[in-house]
């Protein structure tokens, strides 16, 4: 049995370890808000936070969660306000929409680090997630626009699911 | 906001406005237009039509809320957003109690609904001023009724009615009831907002209904969709367009814990149109189940027609057809003389590669078969054709198919075609009615997509000797869209040829465009802005080299060549098809193509000195209607590293609805564009794709694109005038007025997309 932390709530899993976090939390969770974009790390669709840090759960197995804790898009933010979700609407990022809840996660977790990036800084922590629609222009300003406002606890161990 | 799609809700909304007149469906709204002009356009065109009756997209609840029921799929543009604010302005609502529902595909009900070609505004703005202005009639009247005042004493102010007289004032929720018992008002009684007054149309601060869900996670996407009991399949398909599975094994793949069964699909004969590819699906009681199990198959597929489908040897085809002549698809005075007889002569070749729209989220959609019935919770562009589409897989009537429309996680063209929504019709029905989620791969996506076309744009032009053009030829070849629907297509379609091929207004007295013949070995279809990104590739470089040889600046030889400021019927060019729009109402603007170039260029500095290994390059493309110029300026460094500092682009769509979306359309388009010339290339080798997923079939990133995007908006006369599109138009001038830039810098001219690592070299 496979015990970890996602969203502030405890999991008890006893499936197949080697089944990744995206399915587990997609199917099997109703989690849906972690998408689903490649499959094989090269999209950032599926990023979540395990112990604070940026992972692509589509390459995450059960396996490798043992005692940690993850928080998804569901979990940032009890009410949707993060910093990121704040300036993300501000500035009207997204357009389709669906790989927003990956760079949102890449996002607090860079700021969470790197409170104010440079421009080198955010290519680095955001070159893994694509937008097909191209809202990169938006995504850099969003980010400068939260700078300086994500704070440790805000950024890694979310709230309520 | 927060608004949702939930089409669940939808019944039990629309109950405000909307109650008791159900049973409109299908009839003639006012809105209908008299059957005396013999030919329809833009919207009137399309099946369906354009419906304006406001019972069916507004309904207003006792507590004021004003439920918008937006038809069109969302998939970025954000249609949701603009679709309400125009209603919302027109009938004056309060936008904090507006809210946006989903309509379910239905075009007997609702109008035409396919989601593509950049015309959800262009076709639908004055039917959704209507739509406002006779919702805001009808309350105002039931207030006047209620007060026992004649109409014209009412004003409606920002969801109230008032009758200044007498102090006197209601909210549209008190009036709601007696309102949607009154007859919609006749077209020609409507009264429309002075433009001045619009509290939302044309302003750039409006947020996105759909932003809160977004950004936490909340939207809902086709792949989204959870229904009870449902299982998840994947497909394994033949691998070859056209290919048929003759023999499989499944025992290891029912070993895998949670596969619940195999189901076979049946492969539909060329051209498929678009009917799935047949194969082995696998269904089980996860998505991780699923894969693993389809892991396990082993397969023996008959490739079939198109085994020997190799990208190289058909790059081959297509020159040695683009080097002798075709079929005359435009022609004036007499090019080969012209060209014999011309002080200087220019061939040039371009080469486009096949490319995948690749949206983040790959095709899928959840079907329940109940009996001869069949829901769908699809992320589609096209719900109607979805219904089509499923009804004859199953062979029950359309009507029968119920279509929930979600949020489309990127379309670019893709999601026009619901082989992927079938699919997953025929695995519901194979497990007996249990609802079935059908996900394709990304690899799926790119191996059984319908790609863009690949095609050789063979140019040759000739100059006097003042370098001024006298002959102009063009050869496109391409496989055609509709090769994928009908059998023994070999040329390009009018709407391909119109899409920048044969249109083009040039000043040069002898000019010709031919269209040899090419086969298709896949299926083609739509990508956003279609055949526009080959043609304005081609053509706009070669102006740029035109340009060159003739030693004149590249943006005032396109001026030149453009022409004064006039009015052309495109039929005048050989385009009887100028996107389904009216020839006159939406003839060819050369001010307005002249005026996007000069502006492009005043506001990217052009003409201003650049460090060495810097340049500019400019292009400019008329397309869905609506006329774009763009400015990119690069760098090339010493190892031949390409960067992006800057790219402006003016952009002439007529009146602006929703400037903020326009210019995310824009700043997207521009990237897009980078993308596909930087790095997009689909290849077959033995009939089959090369590309796996997005390390062997890379789109821009982060880092790669431009930095500065500035989108200039040109201003329209007034609200009145006729609307472009959007969507699309962007895209068409970034690739060649990057490739004219990188000549600029580094006097190389790159003809051969993708760039990829040309420049190293």
């Amino acid at each position: 049995m496979i015990t970890f932390t996602l969203n502030g709530q405890e999991q008890r899993f006893e499936g197949d370890p080697e089944m990744p976090l995206l399915w587990y939390l997609r199917d099997v969770q109703g989690l849906t808000g972690t998408k689903y974009g490649c499959g094989e790390a090269l999209c950032g669709a599926c990023t979540v936070h395990a112990d604070g840090a940026p992972i692509r759960s589509c390459q995450t197995t059960l396996g490798d969660l043992a005692g940690r804790t993850v928080t998804t898009i569901e979990g940032l933010s009890p009410d949707g306000m993060h910093p990121v979700q704040v300036a993300w609407r501000e500035l009207n990022v997204a357009q389709c929409g669906y790989c927003q809840a990956g760079q949102i996660m890449s996002a607090a977790a860079l700021l969470k680090d790197t409170p104010h990036p440079s421009d080198e800084a955010i290519d680095d922590a955001m070159s893994g997630n694509i937008c097909r629609c191209a809202t990169y222009p938006r995504i850099r300003a969003a980010i400068k626009k939260a700078a300086g406002q994500v704070h440790r606890k805000t950024a890694s161990t979310g709230g309520a699911k | 906001m927060g608004a949702t799609i939930t089409n669940l809700s939808r019944r039990a909304v629309l109950m405000g406005l909307g109650a008791g007149t159900f049973v409109l469906a299908g009839g003639l709204g006012p809105g209908a237009r008299a059957e005396d002009s013999p030919k329809k356009y833009g919207g009137d065109a399309m099946p369906g039509g354009v419906k304006d009756d406001p019972r069916l997209f507004v309904a207003v609840a006792a507590d004021g809320t004003v439920t918008i029921l937006c038809h069109r799929a969302e998939m970025g543009q954000g249609v949701r957003t603009s679709w309400a604010m125009v209603i919302a302005d027109e009938m004056d609502a309060d936008w904090s109690k507006v809210r946006v529902d989903q309509a379910l595909g239905d075009e007997a009900r609702y109008g035409n609904q396919n989601t593509d070609g950049s015309r959800s505004m262009r076709h639908h703005f004055q039917a959704l001023r209507r739509i406002g202005a006779a919702a805001r009639q009808m309350l105002a009247q039931a207030a006047a009724t209620q007060w026992g005042v004649p109409v014209a004493e009412v004003t409606a102010d920002h969801h109230s009615l008032v009758h200044a007289a007498s102090g006197r004032r209601l909210g549209y929720g008190e009036v709601a009831a007696a309102a949607a018992a009154l007859p919609v008002p006749a077209r020609e009684t409507l009264v429309f907002k002075d433009p001045a007054k619009f509290r939302y149309i044309g302003r750039a601060d409006i947020g996105l209904v759909d932003g809160f869900d977004i950004t936490t996670g909340r939207a809902t996407y086709g792949i989204d969709v959870r229904r009870e009991n449902m299982l998840y399949a994947v497909v394994a398909r033949p691998p070859v367009h056209g290919g048929k599975l003759v023999h499989y094994e499944v025992d290891e793949a029912l070993k895998v814990p949670g596969v619940v069964k195999v189901v076979v699909l049946n492969t539909a004969p060329l051209p498929s149109g678009f009917l799935p590819k047949g194969g082995l699906a696998v269904v089980a009681e996860n998505t991780w189940a699923a894969l693993k199990g389809r892991e396990k198959l082993k397969l023996t597929w008959e490739n079939g027609p198109n085994a020997g489908y190799d990208s190289v040897a058909y790059r081959a085809e297509l020159e040695a057809a683009a080097r002798a002549p075709g079929q005359v698809a435009r022609n004036q005075g007499d090019v080969d003389t012209a060209l014999k007889s011309a002080a200087k002569r220019i061939t040039a070749e371009y080469y486009i590669p096949h490319l995948a729209q690749a949206p983040m989220e790959p095709p899928a959609a959840v079907a329940q078969v109940t009996g001869d019935k069949c829901e769908i919770w699809g992320s589609t562009q096209a719900p109607q054709t979805t219904r089509e589409t499923v009804a004859k897989v199953l062979s029950i009537p359309a009507e029968n198919v119920t279509v929930h429309q979600t949020l489309v996680g990127g379309g670019f063209g893709r999601k026009s075609k619901p082989d992927y929504i079938a699919e997953a019709a025929l695995l519901s029905r194979a497990m007996d009615g249990r609802p079935v989620k059908l996900t394709f791969t990304r690899t799926d996506d790119l191996h059984h997509g319908f790609l863009h076309t690949v095609s050789v744009e063979r140019l040759e032009g000739g100059l006097d000797a003042k370098g001024k053009p006298v002959a102009w030829l063009h050869r496109t070849v391409a496989p055609a869209i509709n090769a994928t629907f009908a059998p023994g297509v070999k040329h390009e379609g009018a709407s391909e040829l119109g899409m920048g091929a044969v249109n083009t207004p040039w000043i040069v007295p002898n000019l010709r465009v031919e269209n040899p013949e090419a086969e298709s070995h896949t299926r083609i279809g739509w990508f956003r802005s279609v055949s526009n990104i080959p043609h304005a590739f081609a053509v706009q470089s070669f102006v740029a080299e035109l340009a060159a040889a003739a030693g004149r600046d590249p943006k005032d030889f396109l001026l030149d060549l453009i022409g004064p400021a006039r009015q052309i019927n495109p039929a005048d060019m050989a385009d009887g098809w100028n996107y389904n729009e009216d020839p006159v109402v939406y003839a060819y603007d050369t001010g307005r193509l002249r005026g996007v170039v000069e502006r492009a260029a005043k506001e990217s500095g052009w003409g201003k000195p650049l460090p060495k290994g810097q340049g500019r390059g400019i292009a400019a493309h008329r397309s869905f209607a609506s006329y774009a110029a763009a400015v990119v300026h690069v760098a090339v460094d010493a190892q031949g590293k390409l960067t992006i500092p800057r790219v402006d682009i003016a952009f002439d769509c007529g009146p602006v609805i929703n400037p903020d979306r326009v210019r995310a359309q824009l700043e997207g388009a521009v990237i897009q564009g980078v993308s596909l010339a930087t790095l997009g290339e689909i290849s077959f080798k033995a009939g089959q794709v090369q590309q796996d997923n997005f390390d062997s079939y890379p789109v821009t990133r982060i880092e790669a694109a431009p930095k500065d995007i500035r989108v200039h908006l040109m201003p329209a006369a007034q609200y009145d005038a006729p609307l472009g599109g959007v969507g699309e138009p962007g895209v068409p001038p970034i690739a060649p007025a990057l490739l004219n830039a990188i000549h600029a810098a580094t006097g190389k001219r790159i003809r051969s997309l993708p760039i990829r690592d040309q420049l190293q070299a």
